[in-house]
Order: structure tokens, then C-alpha cells, then sequence
């Protein structure tokens, strides 16, 4: 971050201090300014008459009344170029690679929205090879979307095995909270892959400051922008893990007294999250944000404010679970949505891609009403028997996070299945498909 | 003089500003910020403090920036060009603004003031005129667009000029009006209006008595909403809101429909900028843009105009009705409006109601859920505002305040339900849960008894009993086991099954199926309770399943082909067949 001290104005008396903000007098502040607190960065937020209220990034331990407060004048900023390449930065868009300062533009983060009319509707689509992604959930530029996931589940590693199948030109990550093995670990992943002169990365541990974290997705969008605006290139963001920052938002507003509302989250929850998410555009120079995030859930509990409203604001979620059945790791067809699959699929994938998902995934719903039923202590039908079979290998081969194919043999995959196990009518697929694809 | 004045504290985007003179509630003011104007309203004053919500970024504003306040509240403009418009919670029009990013204090015209439109008049010299009275027409697209006396006009007039029929710019002058004390006012094809104000200058608000045609089967069936009347849809993400939302506005039976996008996702609104000028309107032949108007506050945009966003809306589908049109609102989420609310209750340190929603919140939702409705005009012609609104229901509960208040506003209710949306039986409308109010009105009953058939209304209620019937079935049948139920059981949960896929499931993304005119629900009603009339004999529960799945399949085929087509009639000749090979 630019702290350019040219013009800084310097106080020396706080009037209060909480965990994450500090009070002082002071005249001719500006809204969202970024200042220090003994040597700390901290931003504005709040002016009431001539008492500023500052949120503290790295938390206010230790800072006495007479802390040295100077004010910058301006918000907070991300020098860009494109020797942001290859390199790995604190929340405040430091090094911390041990490499140089990136000398560039300073642009603003947290900048201003892109206008609706001028997007473009996205309509490329990303292949990850897994088929719970590509056969159930396609994924397209420009698209925004979080795995779901209990915190046992391997997310940040099929995260950033999506991130290296895609074909991208840059990737963008955003670590909020990581663990520092998670850190190592992606870093690590990108290395191997070769793949380190296209990925940048923004990362907050868990050893750092929560409130810091803050920054994070604005400093990530900030050079998302740059080089996607700027440089019609393809961008991947990855932000892990949203819930932590939306509970660095919980504190900070608490600490602001602000009055909580559901599950103790702010008010501007959504807001907050839309903020970030809805950077995801398709821009009309084919450049392009697209967003991978994740959202740690309790339990399996979508109804918790974080997912709740993420789900509210993100094209779909991908929820990633354990099915017990095979022991593999799957994306769940139930719970997991693409909201802009369908401008994809049938169009730029072959054309009986819709009709083989959701038959499918139906197939799937009667297997699981079978297991039910089994689980009841109830006889059960032929049919009930063969959905029964047919859902293992569905989930070994078509669900499971470990699978690697392309498109056409996902389909071809799911017809065999559908072959193996089932008739025609028991399908209900339109009759011109199973003409060309029910290969007797 | 303007009052002026200059602010004192920031709190995100509310402002407070000490104040000279005068200021009133809901005032728009303009915050001074290095030469930009950030514009703001007047949400609530103390003594000599106004407390303003800004409908922009607050960033960089300080202490000590000059205000000026405007004296009037946020006003819609209304004249001829509104329709295919893109605009901003502000009716800015996004089209007009250059760059890629939006800027903060620029503010576009909503109407362009050098297009020359086909002016005839209506009113002559002598007539006397109100508010809302007709002064003559222009042609917009298609649509004739009456040019009438301004609504903010008081008292009667006399038309003591009207322009000849000819080209003129929205600015002109096309009447000149003598008002009771003799004194003339020239008037113009365009007119300012108060969002948060109703539009008034009609003569009465009748019951609903006619039906809007949305040709999505769960509705116009099972659940019809009335030309006028009032519905809302909650439910959990995931569930096909937004689908369901367009494809009403793809294909309900309306002469102008407004959507405004409020607070939703951006990529949702670059659908219907794309798809609307492609896509034709299936009553007119046009295409789709032409009689549509995008009021887009998306939810990256500033809050507060998202809370202005759908009384920019309102206030121009009243102003369609009083031209005597057929105007369908929808707003997609009234939740996000909500909580803009409670974003801004919030900042002012309001005592909070539940969910921390602000308390008035119920009285302020069923406030706007009345300005829809159908009225007679002044002169005898009807118009129309017929009003559906999403909720999106936090964690999918519907025992939230947004979806309970709006409940108490709404008079159809079509819940979305996560259960039928995970097993893939879209549109997700829960068939029983749902209802329509106006089911119970006698004279909807009788409209739609004469519009489709008689006893049709009869044979919905049927449907629905069935509907009822084989969700108990199959509950029993799920703790009983197939095998522990009588057949019959069986029968009655696979009629039901019958009419779920057949009638209630819709594919919205089939060019075919998505579009199902009233004659073709009529005809598929009809048949569908041909069969559940009938009494089977099967010897096991599996034969029921088998005969039923097949019928289903055939019925889904048909629900594909082009209506009346070839193959249509191939299917129904399909149908005829297993339904007289199956025992009876």
C-alpha cells in the first residue's frame, strides 16, 4: 500500500480505544481515509462532528493514549503493473516474498462498480475436468462462486486444482485466515504446476491480525481489474475463506456498536459480500473476473447468515461433501447449482448436455427415496435396486472430486449408466436424444 | 434562496448536515465533494441537523463540505421514451454513460429531449380537464402514449390551446390550459412526479375481476393472479426465483412491463439487456424490449438508491395505467429493498424491530403493495398495475419479517420450495402451500369460467383435492411401505404424480413448453382428469408405477411438441392407445 507522508497530519491524543477502533479529535478528515496509529495502518470510519473513528487493521493491543496518529489524505491504494506477476503479498499489498516493491499505477481499492449496460453476458465456459463441475455445475467467465464446504473437507485443494486445470491467464488469490499449511500448501501447488508467473497472491494467515483481512478481497479485485481492464486478460480470483472475513466484519461492527442482526452478523451483510462478489464481469473487450470462493459452513448449515446471504448473492455454490456410501469426497448434485450453466451447456458443449444432467441427477433423487426406504426396513422394488447400484457408480465415477475427463466423455459416461441400468421411458429423455446417443 | 449547508458527520453513506432555512422530510439535497455533486435525501431532521442517506460512496467527503438542498423530493420524469430504457435506481440512463465504470455524480437524463415524436391531439379548445386527462397521443414503438395534464395539477381546467398534429421534442409545448382563476400554463410532453407519492387522477379502484395471463401452467391454472392484484414469491436461493420472475416477464399478458432489478445480481440483468431485444413478445409480435422498461439497481450499487429503485418503478407503471394500458411490475427482491432499510435504520441508531429490521417495515411494505391495482379512469377506460415481488427469505425460513409482512400485503402467494427444487421439479412451486386469494372471488370465478369453460374453476379444485390427496399417500406410503398400503393408495399418489409432472413441472428454457397458452392448459386440465376419473385395476403397486411413468412420459413428450402440431396429435394418439390397453 502507497503511505506517501508528504502532507500527513500528525495528533497525539486518543479519546478512546476498543479492541479494534480508536477515537480521536481531529479536523478536515475525509471518509474511508487511510491514516496510521502508532505506525499501524488503520482507515476512517465514521466522522461525527470533529471525532474520527479509526478500525485499526492490526487490532489496537498495546497502543497508548498519546499514539501518534497521521493521517494520508487518501483511502488505501495498490500500486499495479504487471510486475505483480508471479509474486506473493501481505494484506497491505507488501511483499512478503522477499522480492522488491512493485512499482506501478496506485489505483484506489474498493473502486467503483461497473456499469450493468456495459457488461457483457458471460458465455465461455471453464472446464475443470471434474464432472460434479463441468456435467452438473458448469462453470463460465465472469461467473461468481463459492464451494460449500464443512472445514474437514479438502476445499483449498480441489480449489486449486480447478484453478490449474482452467485455462486462464491470470490467477488471483486471496488467503483470509488461511493456516499457515494451507498457505505453504498453495503455494507449493503452484510452483509444481510451473505455473507461478500467472498467479499473484494477497495472503493473511492466521498468525496475522483478523481485521486485516479485511483488505483483502479489495486489494485482489484491485488487481483483478487491473488486468482485466487494462489488459483484456482472463482472471480467476480464488478467495478463501469468506467466512472468516465476514467475521472480521462481525467484530469490527461490534466493536462500532453497531446493532447486529441475524446470527450476530451486521446489517450490511449482504451489501458487504455483494461488494466483493458482484466484481465478477464479463467485460466487452473479452476480458474477464471470475470468482472461486469459499465458504466454511457449520455442520453442513447453509442457513447461517454467511452462506445464507452468499448463496443469495453468488451464480450458485458447489458443497462439497463426504459421501459415505463410496468414501469419496463429491459435489453434492443436490446442493450444488451453476446458475449460468444453462448459457453453456447444449451450446458450447454437445447437445444432449442439459437432458443427461438432469436425468442423472433425478436418478440420483429416486436413489436416495430407495435408500430411505432401505433404511426404513421396507422391501424394495426392482427399480429401487437398480438406483441403488446405479447411484455408487455414479458417484465413483461421475461425482467424485478425483475424476478428470472431458465433456463428451462425462456424457458418454452417464449414458452408459443410464444403458447399464435403466430403460428408456425410465429416463423420460426427449426421444430425439435417445435415437442418436441409446446405443443398444 | 436554496438552503444551504454544510456536513458534520459521516457514517458510511449517511451524511448529517447543519442546516439553514428550511428543509423537509425526504428532500434531495446535493453534497458538495471536490466540484462533484453527490446526491442525497433527507431522511429524518433534529433541530438544525438533517440526517441524509447519499446515494453514492461516501469516500473522501469530510467535515465541512457544503450541502445544498434542492426543495423537492425525488421526482421520476415521465414522458414518452421510457419504454426499452435502462435506467439506475435514479432513473439515470445507464445507456448514455461512457465509461465502463459507473461515476460518482454523474447523472444521465432519463428521457432524450432532441427525438422528435408523431404528436395528434386528443383534447380540443373548451374541453374541460383534470389532472390525468388525455391531451393528446404519441406513438411509441407500437404503443399509443397518451400525453396528458400533468398529476401534480390541482383543480379543473380549460383547454384553451392544443398543438396540431405534428413532430415535436418532449420540451414543446403541445397544450395550453386556463386554470380556474384564468391564468394559462403551458404544458409539455413530459411531467415530474414524486416516487414515494402514489399517482392518483383516476376515479375508482375496483376488485380485481379479470385474470393475468402468465402462460406458466402453476400459476395460471392452479394459482391465477389477478390483471391488478398482487403476488409475491419467497423462497431459499436455488429455487428458480429469478426464472420464474423472467419468464413471467417473457410472457405475461401485459401491454408494458417494468422489471426493476433491486439489489440482485448484475448477470441476471445483462440477461434481459441481451435476450429482450432478441426475444419476441408472444401477444404482439414485437419484440420484447419495445414494451419493456429495466430500472436496474443491482446489489453492488448503492444502497439507498436500491430502497429508491422500486418507487422509480412504481411511479412509472402509474403513470402507464393512467394512459389506460395493462402494466405488470416485478420486482426481484423486495428483501434487498428491506434491508436497505434496515441498513439505514441501523446507521441512525433507530430502535430495532425484529431481525433488526426497522419497525414500520410492515406498514411500508403493504404501503407500496397498494399502489398496484386495476382503476377506472376519469373517462371511462381501465389501466392496470399488476405487482409481483420475490422475497428471498433469510436461510430459506419463512417465518421472517420481509416474507410475514409481505404476506399481510400480497394476495398470491407462490412458495418456492427447496425440496421440489433438489429433485429437479421446476418451476419449485409448492402446489399446496401456494394460493391465490382470488381464487375466492365470485367474480374471478366467473370471468375465468367464461374466458376457459364453464366449470373450470371446479375442475382447478378438483385437481388441487387430488394434489392434497397424494401427498398424504405417499407419506403413508413411505412409513407403511409399498407393500403395506392397499393399492388403491397407490392409484391415488400416482394421479397426483400425474398432474405434478404433467401440469405443475415447466420447463421455462423449452421455446415450446415454456409458453403454454390458456387453451392448452384447458386441454391438458381436461385430460389429466380424464384419467384420474378413471378407476384402475392393477394386480401390484409396480404396475401402477410402470402404467403411470409411461403416461407421464407420453404427456411430457406432448407438453414439447408445437401445440396442434402433427406430432402432438402422434402423442394424443399415443395416449388414446395405452390409456385403452390399460385395465378399467
Amino acid at each position: 500500500m502507497a503511505t506517501t507522508n508528504a502532507f500527513a497530519r500528525t495528533y497525539i491524543q486518543l479519546d478512546s480505544i476498543t479492541k479494534a477502533t480508536v477515537s480521536l479529535h481531529a479536523e478536515g478528515i475525509s471518509n474511508d481515509e487511510l491514516a496510521s496509529v502508532a505506525g499501524r495502518l488503520a482507515q476512517v470510519v465514521k466522522i461525527k462532528g470533529d471525532t474520527v473513528t479509526l478500525q485499526v487493521f492490526a487490532g489496537t493491543e498495546g497502543i497508548p493514549t498519546n499514539a501518534e496518529v497521521k493521517f494520508f489524505g487518501e483511502a488505501p491504494s495498490l500500486e499495479v503493473s504487471e510486475e505483480l506477476s508471479g509474486r506473493f503479498f501481505d494484506a497491505y499489498g507488501n511483499p512478503i516474498d522477499g522480492g522488491p516493491r512493485v512499482q506501478g499505477e496506485k489505483r484506489f481499492i474498493g473502486g467503483p462498480s461497473v456499469n450493468p449496460y456495459k457488461r457483457q453476458q458471460p458465455s465461455q465456459l471453464i472446464p475443470t475436468g471434474i464432472a460434479g463441475i463441468d456435467l452438473n455445475n458448469t462453470l463460465v467467465t465472469g461467473q461468481k462462486i463459492p464451494f460449500f464446504a464443512d472445514p474437514d473437507q479438502p476445499y483449498n485443494q480441489v480449489m486449486a486444482q480447478v484453478a490449474l486445470r482452467a485455462d486462464v491467464d491470470k490467477i488471483i488469490l486471496g488467503g483470509m485466515g488461511l493456516s499457515n499449511d494451507d498457505y505453504l500448501y498453495f503455494k507449493q501447488a503452484f510452483e509444481a504446476a510451473g505455473a507461478l508467473n500467472k498467479i499473484i497472491s494477497f495472503v493473511n494467515t492466521t498468525e496475522q491480525p483478523p481485521v486485516e483481512r479485511l483488505l483483502i478481497p479489495d486489494m485482489v479485485l484491485t488487481a483483478a481489474e487491473y488486468f482485466a481492464v487494462d489488459k483484456h486478460e482472463k482472471v480467476l480470483v480464488l478467495l478463501t475463506d469468506m467466512t472468516l472475513y465476514a467475521d472480521a466484519l462481525c467484530i469490527v461492527s461490534n466493536r462500532m456498536d453497531q446493532i447486529p442482526s441475524k446470527d450476530s452478523m451486521p446489517g450490511s451483510l449482504y451489501s458487504d459480500l455483494a461488494k466483493i462478489y458482484e466484481k465478477a464481469v464479463q467485460l466487452p473487450d473479452g476480458g474477464s473476473i471470475t470468482i472461486i470462493a469459499v465458504t466454511t459452513l457449520n455442520d453442513g448449515d447453509i442457513t447461517h447468515a454467511i452462506p445464507d446471504n452468499t448463496g443469495y448473492i453468488t451464480e450458485g455454490q458447489l458443497f462439497l461433501r463426504m459421501d459415505t456410501d463410496t468414501g469419496k469426497v463429491i459435489i453434492d448434485p443436490f446442493r450444488s447449482l451453476s446458475r449460468l450453466k444453462q448459457l453453456v451447456q447444449g451450446k458450447k458443449t454437445r447437445e444432449d448436455h442439459s437432458a443427461v444432467m438432469n436425468t442423472s441427477v433425478r436418478l440420483y433423487a429416486d436413489a436416495a427415496n430407495a435408500k430411505t426406504k432401505l433404511e426404513n426396513g421396507f422391501d424394495l422394488s426392482d427399480y429401487d435396486k437398480r438406483c441403488l447400484e446405479y447411484a455408487k457408480e455414479y458417484s465413483v465415477k461421475l461425482l467424485a472430486i478425483d475424476v478428470n475427463l472431458t465433456i463428451d466423455e462425462m456424457l458418454d459416461t452417464a449414458w452408459g449408466l443410464f444403458r447399464k441400468y435403466f430403460s428408456k421411458t425410465e429416463t423420460g429423455i426427449k426421444e430425439s436424444l435417445t435415437a442418436k446417443y441409446w446405443k443398444d | 434562496m436554496k438552503t444551504t449547508g454544510v456536513v458534520t458527520g459521516i457514517i458510511s453513506n449517511l451524511v448529517t448536515i447543519k442546516f439553514d432555512g428550511h428543509v423537509s422530510e425526504n428532500e434531495i439535497c446535493y453534497v458538495d465533494l471536490n466540484g462533484v455533486k453527490l446526491m442525497a435525501e433527507v431522511i429524518k431532521v433534529n433541530g438544525k441537523n438533517a440526517f441524509a442517506q447519499v446515494y453514492e460512496s461516501t469516500r473522501g467527503l469530510r467535515q465541512g463540505d457544503k450541502v445544498e438542498f434542492d426543495g423537492h423530493m425525488l421526482e421520476a420524469v415521465l414522458g414518452p421514451g421510457l419504454l426499452s430504457s435502462s435506467y439506475d435506481g435514479l432513473q439515470n440512463n445507464l445507456a448514455t454513460m461512457e465509461d465502463v465504470f459507473l461515476k460518482r455524480g454523474e447523472y444521465t437524463a432519463p428521457l432524450d429531449h432532441d427525438k422528435l415524436w408523431d404528436f395528434t391531439p386528443i383534447a380540443a379548445p373548451g374541453d374541460k380537464v383534470e389532472a390525468a386527462s388525455w391531451l393528446g397521443e404519441v406513438k411509441e414503438g407500437w404503443l399509443p402514449h397518451k400525453i396528458m395534464v400533468p398529476f401534480a395539477f390541482k383543480g379543473t381546467y380549460t383547454v384553451k390551446s392544443v398543438a396540431p398534429a405534428g413532430q415535436y421534442k418532449i420540451d414543446d409545448a403541445i397544450a395550453t390550459l386556463t386554470d380556474a382563476k384564468g391564468n394559462d400554463v403551458k404544458v409539455t410532453m413530459v411531467q415530474k412526479w414524486p416516487v414515494k407519492v402514489a399517482v392518483g387522477g383516476y376515479k375508482e379502484k375496483p376488485r380485481p375481476y379479470k385474470i393475468m395471463e402468465t402462460h406458466v401452467r402453476t400459476i395460471d391454472t392452479f394459482n391465477p393472479i389477478a390483471e391488478g392484484g398482487t403476488g409475491f414469491i419467497p423462497g431459499p436461493f436455488g429455487c428458480g426465483k429469478t426464472v420464474l420472475q423472467h419468464a413471467i416477464a417473457r410472457q405475461g399478458d401485459a401491454e408494458v412491463i417494468v422489471m426493476a432489478a433491486c439489489g440482485e445480481r448484475a448477470n441476471e440483468v445483462v440477461e434481459i439487456f441481451k435476450e429482450f431485444p432478441e426475444l419476441v413478445d408472444p401477444n404482439t409480435g414485437r419484440k420484447l424490449i419495445e414494451r419493456t422498461t429495466i430500472i436496474c439497481n443491482t446489489s453492488n450499487m448503492p444502497v439507498a438508491a436500491r430502497e429508491a429503485s422500486v418507487y422509480t418503478a412504481m411511479t412509472i407503471c402509474e403513470y402507464y395505467r393512467a394512459m389506460g394500458l395493462k402494466v405488470l411490475l416485478l420486482a426481484d427482491s423486495t428483501s434487498r429493498w428491506a434491508q436497505a432499510l434496515r441498513e439505514m435504520s441501523n446507521r441512525m441508531e433507530e430502535l430495532p424491530g425484529a431481525d433488526a429490521f426497522p419497525v414500520d417495515l410492515s406498514s411500508i411494505i403493504s404501503n407500496f403493495y397498494s399502489r398496484a391495482g386495476i382503476v377506472k379512469l376519469n373517462n371511462g377506460e381501465t389501466g392496470s398495475v399488476t405487482f409481483i415481488g420475490t422475497v428471498s427469505p433469510a436461510g430459506g425460513n419463512l417465518k421472517e419479517p420481509v416474507t410475514e409482512s409481505t404476506k399481510k400485503a400480497a394476495r398470491c402467494f407462490y412458495a418456492l420450495e427447496q425440496a421440489r427444487a433438489d429433485s429437479k421439479r421446476y418451476p419449485a412451486v409448492n402446489p399446496l402451500d401456494s394460493y391465490s386469494k382470488y381464487l375466492e372471488y365470485p367474480e374471478i370465478v366467473e370471468y375465468l369460467d367464461k374466458k376457459v369453460r364453464p366449470g373450470w374453476v371446479a375442475d382447478v379444485m378438483r385437481a388441487k383435492v387430488i394434489v392434497r390427496r397424494g401427498k398424504e399417500m405417499a407419506e403413508q406410503i413411505n412409513i407403511l411401505g409399498d407393500d403395506g398400503v392397499p393399492l388403491s393408495y397407490h392409484e391415488t399418489f400416482w394421479k397426483s404424480e400425474l398432474i405434478d409432472y404433467v401440469i405443475l413441472q415447466q420447463d421455462a428454457f423449452d421455446p415450446v413448453d415454456s409458453q403454454c397458452l390458456m387453451e392448452r392448459q384447458d386441454y391438458i386440465l381436461t385430460e389429466v382428469l380424464k384419467v384420474c376419473d378413471r378407476k384402475f385395476d392393477f394386480e401390484t403397486f409396480e404396475e401402477y408405477g410402470k402404467f403411470f411413468k409411461e403416461l407421464i412420459n407420453v404427456f411430457r413428450q406432448m407438453n414439447y411438441t408445437p401445440w396442434k402440431s402433427e406430432q402432438f396429435y402422434n402423442y394424443s394418439e399415443k395416449l388414446n392407445n395405452i390409456l385403452s390397453n390399460g385395465n378399467n
